[in-house]
């Protein structure tokens, strides 16, 4: 039903965010969002001021992560939009459904270079699934249904809706859409069946077959098909850092993460596989090494819901464009009917020595994670902090290695649970997405794996999660360096230091208890499981200042531009 | 092999499609060599045509990214021997005397081209064709001096 109201446009702006079931939005307000910021006053939407944009879209993104819904933060005009674009690029290349809410100089003075005018159209525009600047107050619940729908639906995005201060502030008679028709827009879902065929026989013919699952599976709920697929090809599945949670990592088909800090297992099984099924993946440069080498004898089969991710990076023998749950659902329909039908041997005989194989790789290739170092060794951290959660508690990452110690040590075991920035590597996004995961999932636990670097490019929320008690964890991996640099400068620069030395570091106890949060202290490995629980205990936003090794470096690692199975230990 | 492309794009005609479809090839990397624009049969809908370079890997990947663009309805790629290629220039020659004069429009009159304005020191042309055709103008013309150059870029259509 379509039901014709008088009001102003900042009111069908919020009333189309409670029509999308919106309950959260991240933001700041500005001279150009007051009319917003107004009309949220007495929207049932919970508001959370951060303190700086960035954090409100990187909240936004965690929330969208770990909930599957559509996160939305605002800003204001000129500084404001600029702020937010470092999260609306992360939210591009992670496929992360947001919508972010800019304000804008009112239409009179667009182009005039007004006060806190910036051109946020033409800055998004590359780093945005869409965007739109707000042209009518009429058209404004048909732009805001057009945006959730974009952001959520095909391979998800960020979009930006730019609102004019004027396109707020008028009235206007108001339609409010059931649906919109989107006439460039119809993505693909269902996968060509002929294709999943032939994709059906290249997987039952293969004698060393193998799955590459990414975001995409967890993206479209496909956890259960994947699963269901691997058993019944007994094919050992690895994930990019993005498919981390996409297959319970304790599975004894499971390789772990592939990649420049990939399991050593993942790397040398992709190297032998004769069948690659690849879904959801876009083939990054950080998971294949050089491609002229990726998978080399294996014919690849690539299931995506995006046309364009297809060859794009890799050659690929076998293209599906669909839905990754949709496509399996018939990929494991047309397998089984091959296997009843007697045609295909199915699991048994002919897989057998690959499977023993794998069984090897993972067995032999164990990390090891017992270290008793101290200052600590961050394998260690990494083992005592996955004792002290739950398989449904949340971990969230920074950037550099901390994030890769957290990928390649941490067994993920459910979808939705890992929330990195994979694509554009975003120091400073674990600690605002982890707060953005809490508000989502507020009976979980939720752990930011932090290093010192990052936190500090981000710390100002900690004022935000104790004003809005939003009870975080973030263990910092405290090394003093910006630790990932330093390693490539020891191991590609002949240990010339430059630029990576973070000195003095602030006392990060006393950071947090500046803040209101708590703070403590972990020296050696037996007090860390134990500082984690009584965190989560306390319900109280918490850093944990965790001392590990100077110059440890995460190993193994594929140097940039080698083959996987190019290894350095 | 690199290779030239032409591509036909109906596009919606809002504002901001020009730079979403210009970034887009800067941002991929993609190389562009003419985009012309202009409405097309249906209301609301602009007809764009461009022509790019690269191998078929780069021409798959344009014509993908492209379509992902919202406000791009459909790409199709015209095979340049079964379309219609046309582009249209405006050349303004150098004329010192009168004989030159009567030269260059005997030479527009060959390619049947219009002369659009005249004036003691030039004349405009006006040539439309396809591309061989106005270079070959073009060069013919050189001699006199070209003072001024403008083509619309080219734009084509699959015949039948
Ligand atoms: C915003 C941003 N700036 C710079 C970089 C480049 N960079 C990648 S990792 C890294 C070091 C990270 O240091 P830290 O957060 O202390 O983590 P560590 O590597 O020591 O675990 C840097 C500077 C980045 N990824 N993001």
């Amino acid at each position: 039903m379509v039901f014709e109201m008088r009001m102003k446009g900042s009111r069908a702006i919020v009333k189309s965010l409670e029509n999308e079931n919106v309950e959260v939005i991240f933001g700041i307000p500005g001279g150009a969002t007051i009319p917003l910021f107004d009309e949220l006053y007495d929207s049932s939407i919970r508001t959370i001021l951060v303190r700086h944009e960035q954090g409100a879209a990187h909240a936004a993104e965690g929330y969208a992560r770990v909930c599957g819904e559509v996160g939305v933060c605002t800003a204001t005009s000129g500084p404001g939009a600029t702020n937010l674009t470092t999260g609306i690029a992360d939210a591009y290349l992670d496929s992360s459904p947001i919508v972010a809410f800019t304000g804008q100089v009112a239409t009179p003075f667009l182009g005039k270079d007004a006060f806190q005018e910036a051109d946020t159209m033409g800055i998004t525009m590359p780093i945005t699934k869409h965007n739109f600047q707000l042209r009518s107050v009429e058209e404004i619940p048909g732009v805001i249904k057009t945006a959730f729908t974009l952001a959520r639906t095909g391979r998800p995005g960020p979009v930006v809706i730019d609102m004019p201060k004027d396109m707020q502030e008028k009235e206007a008679d108001i339609k409010f859409p059931k649906k919109v028709d989107i006439e460039g827009y119809r993505p693909t879902l269902k996968g060509h069946i002929r294709q999943i065929k032939k994709a059906a026989e290249m997987l039952l013919d293969a004698r060393m077959p193998i799955i590459f699952a990414g975001g995409g599976i967890i993206i479209s709920g496909a956890e259960r098909e994947l699963y269901d697929l691997s058993a019944l090809l007994q094919a050992p599945v690895t994930t990019s850092l993005m498919g981390k949670g996409a297959f319970p990592e304790d599975h004894p088909l499971a390789l772990g993460m592939v990649g420049m800090h990939g399991r050593k297992a993942a790397n040398y099984a992709i190297n032998d596989a004769d069948v690659m099924l690849a879904v959801g993946v876009r083939f990054s440069d950080r998971s294949t090494g050089a491609v002229s080498c990726f998978a080399p004898e294996a014919k690849i089969i690539h299931v995506d819901i995006d046309p364009a991710e297809i060859g794009k990076n890799v050659r690929v023998d076998l293209p599906v464009v669909g839905d990754a749950k949709l496509v399996l659902q018939d990929l494991i329909k047309l397998i089984k009917e091959s296997i009843k039908k007697g045609s295909r041997g199915g699991k048994g005989g002919r897989t057998t020595a690959w499977q023993e194989k794998v069984k090897r790789y993972i067995k032999e290739f164990q990390p090891r994670m017992d270290y008793d170092d101290i200052p600590l060794h961050p394998a260690r951290v990494i083992k005592e902090i996955m004792g002290a959660l739950k398989p449904d508690d949340i971990l969230v990452t920074e950037v550099g290695q901390c994030q890769m110690w957290a990928a390649h040590f941490c067994s993920i075991t459910r979808p939705r649970t890992f929330i990195s920035s994979g694509g554009l590597g975003t120091m400073g996004f674990g600690f605002p997405a982890a707060m953005g995961a809490k508000v989502a999932r507020p009976d979980r636990n939720v752990i930011d794996i932090a290093g010192d670097g990052s936190f500090l490019m981000n710390c100002q929320e900690l004022a935000t999660v104790v004003e809005n008690d939003i009870p975080v964890v973030v263990a910092v991996f405290n090394n003093r360096y910006l630790g990932m640099v330093r390693q490539w400068q020891e191991i590609f620069y002949d240990r010339r230091y430059s630029g990576v030395d973070l000195g003095t570091q602030p006392d990060f106890v006393k950071l947090a208890e500046a803040f209101g949060a708590e703070g403590m202290r972990v020296e050696r490995p037996e007090e860390i499981a134990p500082a984690v629980r009584e965190a989560f205990k306390s319900g109280m936003p918490t850093v944990i200042d965790v001392m590990i090794a100077h110059e440890e470096n995460i190993l193994p690692m594929v140097p940039p531009g080698r083959c996987l199975k190019d290894i350095i230990e | 092999m690199d290779d030239g492309y032409i591509l036909a794009a109906m596009v919606e005609d809002k504002p901001g499609v020009m730079q979403r479809i210009s970034g887009l090839f800067r941002k991929r990397n993609f190389n562009i060599d003419s985009i012309s624009v202009g409405s097309s049969e249906k209301p609301g809908v602009s007809r764009m045509t461009l022509t790019v370079t690269g191998d078929s890997q780069i021409l798959e990947q344009v014509i993908k990214q492209l379509s992902k663009l919202v406000e791009v309805i459909k790409v199709t790629r015209l095979d340049e021997g079964e379309a219609v290629t046309r582009e249209l220039a405006l050349v303004k020659i150098g004329t010192r005397d009168e004989s030159e004069r009567a030269e260059v429009v005997q030479y527009a009159n060959i390619f049947r081209g219009r002369i659009v304005d005249v004036h003691k020191e030039s004349l405009i042309v006006e040539i439309t064709g396809d591309r061989p055709k106005i270079d070959a103008f073009i060069n013919l013309v050189d001699v006199y001096g070209i003072k001024e150059l403008a083509k619309t870029g080219l734009t084509a259509m699959t015949r039948g």
